[in-house]
């Protein structure tokens, strides 16, 4: 598949020609599953006619069916466009099929929509990683240039570092959540999945800047960072020593390998700590629930999308809920309920923003004599459907990628090699505050020291 | 011996163009669902961005009652769910409201004042209304998002007469500020009664019920006693404990009664938490100081008016009591008048004229042809007397005071010949009454007044009569 880099190059004419050949490809690989039409036997979703870019199902398109993954948005048409839709088309680039995704962006493997599962295009027994699996396998097997996801504890590095792609969660606020189906949101960022790390930049540069209609949107002019990409640039490098000691073997000797390689390359690498994960995890499900417990209230029958009929009006409410809510996402919002319901509202969410606090001083502290960290995106390689039944296992793939998100930190996941299983392994760097450049620069350096 | 204790909850529509969290028009109206967009809506991935006009608004009133205005206060979401409630919460203030602590004083017509305390007024948006159509319901999200200010009082209240006038001094602080239509039948200005009784002497605060939505001063004043009433007779009937329990009641103006709504055992849980869609709400220093600016309130313009034209404190008051009164009074002494004599003339003739939905505001003779019949009084054209029969005219015939006066031909007639014509005629048809005023009966002297102005129809100067009178009868 030709780089985005490159399609940008080309002539309309071209263009048109990838379109119908793209479109002969989604067909023809049909039980990749990576998009929503492919697992619905349904033409690819399209509007405008400028380089396609596969667009995650919870991004509005104006026109579409966008569903969030879910049975509860079945039949809306979002009659709006994200504000990152806007600017694709803006740049001459058009959103194009529908990517498959956990419902409501809540999994780590893609298997909880409604549409069914989307396969690992390096073996279609493992998941593709999540919740923007459907992206980054539509990347990584050559279904798509490029593709939008969103990144809320992980969801965009974890599938791309599952799938062997690129996949950049900017900093919360750089780009725009305006038109994105909210999960939690103060956590949720749309970002890139794309081939390599030159096109996360330039994608990136497409999508980011201040949206007035977005109260949490950076009031700032973007500065472009594909024209400054400098693989060349020496950083100190903060590895985090502890992430790497939890790792599972083949993504601890990978993540090795590429310390060495950097370090050979002129990067000055320096070891840290961060405090136990499993209390990044306790204050995300605290926080991602409680959000997402309001944000989903309007799932209610009432307006659109799916309803099922009650006797009364709190019986439909019940029912719809019931019936157009999947198991996962039904659990976190029971949890998001319980956690800000008077007398545990302080026990949890009020200390789970006081972790929060802390896990973003720890970053701080550690980016304020280094650059950038340099750390694994998952604890082992993509796993087989069904492996994680357990819902607190399915969480613990989270590990390295949420506390980013609780900081509101940029981070760019990456591939750094394959298990014996010729399984992609990820790995991060995370930046400081709107450091997109540094990370895109460290993952260039990487990214050409590894080819 | 009880005593009775009211609070009061008033949700005021702010009267921004635009409404709070989208820039969809506030009008009043419309066709259902027109003024709608994907924000109020509730549409996947919209989100809300806070107008500045309403936050200046809930400043200026925070000015208006000596209360504290935050500089930084927080925008939570309160959870419920309800059909004409799009997103499912509510973005409403919590914790951190933006006015905090502020005062609203009654006046009596004694010349007595009260301090009733404003615990605190914060920045809401409004639902939408349900219609319901038999069997089945329909949601108009036009009100949905339109900014209201909630403000709520202490318990300070202890009659229904003293909780209709803070809602009267309310009303009107918000009318003057121009912040709010304040309209109680359009529901701009909506009020719910938290209401309970103790024995006099007792600081205890006692089990309340919370009557919601009355939609008239009236309704707030009967619904109050009959709350009293029936709190009262279930304390004296030994069942306060099973009777009054802590509950939202519903006053039913045809039955003139309360009932019971839900009872706080259903009450909802609303797990507020901060809205992490919006940014804290942070007053900057240019628009706190802009928003501060305010015009002349109620109990400042009753002082001037007391002062600069020594009028009487409650006449005072009652001019003061409603901004358009208070403009209308302004503009008659504008245009010349007697700042006494417009007192009158408008509080008591023209008010009293003002029937058949007619207001201050629609009154078919505005300031400047009032003050001009208070100047034609002033000026001895017409008699005060004469002047009641121009203002019943000019209330139903849109021409001049002037035109008004010489088409009823009232012109006072102040021309010594003319007068001692009638005079001496009346003189002469009743010589005995002369020769008795002559003998020392000088009460007979308003006979011959009365006499002189009945035969001229009123039209006389008195002043002149008098004199003349005087002259004649030596």
């Amino acid at each position: 598949m030709i780089t985005l880099q490159e399609a940008l190059s080309l002539p309309k004419e071209d263009i048109l020609h990838i379109r119908r050949e793209l479109k002969k490809k989604i067909v023809e690989q049909k039980e990749l599953g990576a998009y929503v039409e492919q697992l619905r036997d349904l033409p690819i979703s399209e509007y405008g006619e400028g380089i396609p870019i596969a667009i995650k199902d919870n991004i509005q398109v104006q026109n579409w069916n966008v569903t969030c993954g879910s049975k509860i948005l079945q039949g809306y048409i979002a009659p709006y466009n994200a504000t990152v839709i806007d600017k694709l088309l803006a740049s001459g680039l058009a959103p194009f099929g529908r990517t498959n995704m956990d419902e409501f962006a809540m999994g780590s493997s893609t298997e909880t929509s409604i549409y069914g599962k989307t396969c690992n295009p390096h073996n279609f027994k493992r998941v593709p990683g999540g919740s923007s699996g459907g992206s980054a396998a539509a990347v990584a097997s050559g279904l798509a240039i490029a593709a939008l996801g969103s990144d809320t504890g992980g969801s965009i590095r974890q599938p791309a570092a599952f799938c062997g792609c690129v996949g950049l969660k900017p900093t919360y606020g750089k780009v725009s959540r305006y038109g994105l189906g909210a999960y939690s949101s103060s956590l949720d960022q749309i970002g890139p999945i794309t081939q390599n790390v030159q096109d996360a930049s330039i994608l990136y540069d497409i999508i980011a800047g201040y949206e007035p209609k977005d109260s949490t949107s950076l009031n700032a002019l973007h500065v472009s960072t594909a024209d400054k990409l400098d693989n060349q640039k020496k950083q100190t490098i903060a590895v985090i020593e502890n992430y790497l000691q939890e790792a599972s073997e083949p993504v601890r000797i990978a993540m090795e390998n590429a310390i060495k390689a950097l370090k050979d390359a002129g990067h000055t690498i320096i070891y840290k700590n961060l405090t136990n994960s499993k209390y990044d995890i306790a204050t995300y499900y605290v926080i991602a629930a409680a959000e997402a417990s309001a944000n989903l209230s309007r799932y209610d029958g009432v307006r659109y999308g799916f309803r099922a009929e009650g006797a009364n009006l709190k019986d439909m409410f019940v029912k719809t809920r019931s019936e157009g809510f999947g198991e996962e996402v039904k659990r976190r919002i029971l949890l998001g309920t319980f956690v800000l319901s008077s007398g545990y509202y302080d026990a949890y969410y009020i200390k789970a923003q006081k972790a929060r606090h802390l896990i973003k001083s720890q970053f701080e502290e550690i980016l304020s004599i280094a650059d950038v960290i340099f750390a694994p995106v998952t604890p082992s390689t993509a796993f087989e459907f069904g492996a994680k039944s357990d819902p607190l296992e399915m969480y613990l793939q989270d590990i390295y990628t949420i506390s980013v998100n609780l900081a509101g930190l940029p981070a760019i996941s990456l591939p750094i090699g394959k298990d014996i299983n010729k399984l992609p392994i990820g790995a991060q760097f995370i930046g400081p505050a709107y450091g997109e450049q540094a990370i895109l620069d460290a993952a260039a350096s990487l990214e050409k020291i590894l080819k | 011996m009880f005593e009775v204790v009211i609070g009061l909850e008033v949700h005021a529509q702010l009267n921004t163009k635009t409404k709070i969290f989208c820039s969809c028009p506030t009008s009043f109206g419309d066709e259902p669902n027109t003024n709608v967009c994907s924000v109020c809506l509730g549409l996947p991935g919209a989100l809300p961005v806070l107008n500045a006009e309403a936050v200046k608004k809930a400043i200026a009133f925070g000015r208006a009652i000596n209360a504290c205005v935050h500089e930084k206060s927080i925008f939570n979401r309160k959870n419920y769910f309800y059909p004409d409630l799009p997103k499912g919460y509510q973005i409403s203030q919590f914790e951190i409201p933006i006015v905090e602590g502020g005062e609203i004083i009654l006046d009596f017509e004694d010349g007595s004042t009260k301090r009733i305390g404003v615990t605190r007024a914060h920045l809401e948006e409004d639902a939408g209304k349900n219609v319901h159509q038999g069997t089945f319901s329909q949601v108009d999200l036009n009100r949905a998002g339109t900014p209201l200010l909630e403000i709520v009082s202490e318990p300070d209240m202890r009659s229904g007469d003293e909780a209709v006038r803070y809602l009267k001094k309310l009303h009107a602080i918000l009318r003057y500020l121009d912040i709010s239509d304040a309209n109680m039948q359009e529901g701009s200005f909506r009020c719910d009664v938290n209401i309970s009784i103790r024995p006099k002497g007792d600081t205890k605060l006692y089990t309340r019920a919370e009557i919601k939505n009355i939609n008239s001063f009236r309704f707030v004043q009967k619904a109050i006693e009959y709350e009293i009433t029936r709190q009262t007779n279930a304390w004296e009937d030994g069942v306060y404990a099973q009777e009054v329990v802590q509950e939202t009641r519903l006053y039913d103006v045809e039955k003139n009664e309360t009932r019971s709504m839900r009872s706080k055992e259903d009450s909802a849980e609303y797990r507020y938490f901060p809205d992490p869609d919006l940014l804290p709400v942070v007053i900057a220093k240019e628009m706190l100081e802009e928003a501060s600016i305010i015009p002349e309130l109620p109990d400042a313009k009753k002082a001037r008016f007391v002062s600069e034209f020594g009028i009487k404190n409650y006449d005072a008051s009652v001019i003061t009591s409603s901004v358009e009164m208070a403009h209308f009074f302004e503009s008659m002494l504008d245009a010349g008048a007697d700042a006494k004599m417009s007192v009158t003339w408008l509080s008591v003739e023209l008010l009293a004229r003002l029937k058949d939905g007619l207001s201050i505001a629609t009154s078919p003779v505005d300031a400047q042809k009032l003050a001009m019949l208070v100047m034609r009084i002033s000026d001895g054209t017409i008699s005060g007397k004469a002047a009641k029969e121009v203002l019943d005219h000019l209330m139903q015939d849109a021409i001049s005071v002037d035109n008004a006066i010489e088409k009823l031909g009232l012109k006072q007639v102040s021309d010594d010949g003319a007068i001692l014509e009638i005079i001496d005629a009346i003189i002469n048809a009743n010589s005995n009454k002369v020769t008795e005023y002559k003998a020392g009966k000088e009460k007979l002297f308003g006979f011959f007044v009365g006499q002189t102005m009945k035969e001229s129809k009123g039209t006389a100067n008195p002043a002149k009569v008098n004199e003349l009178l005087k002259q004649r009868l030596g």
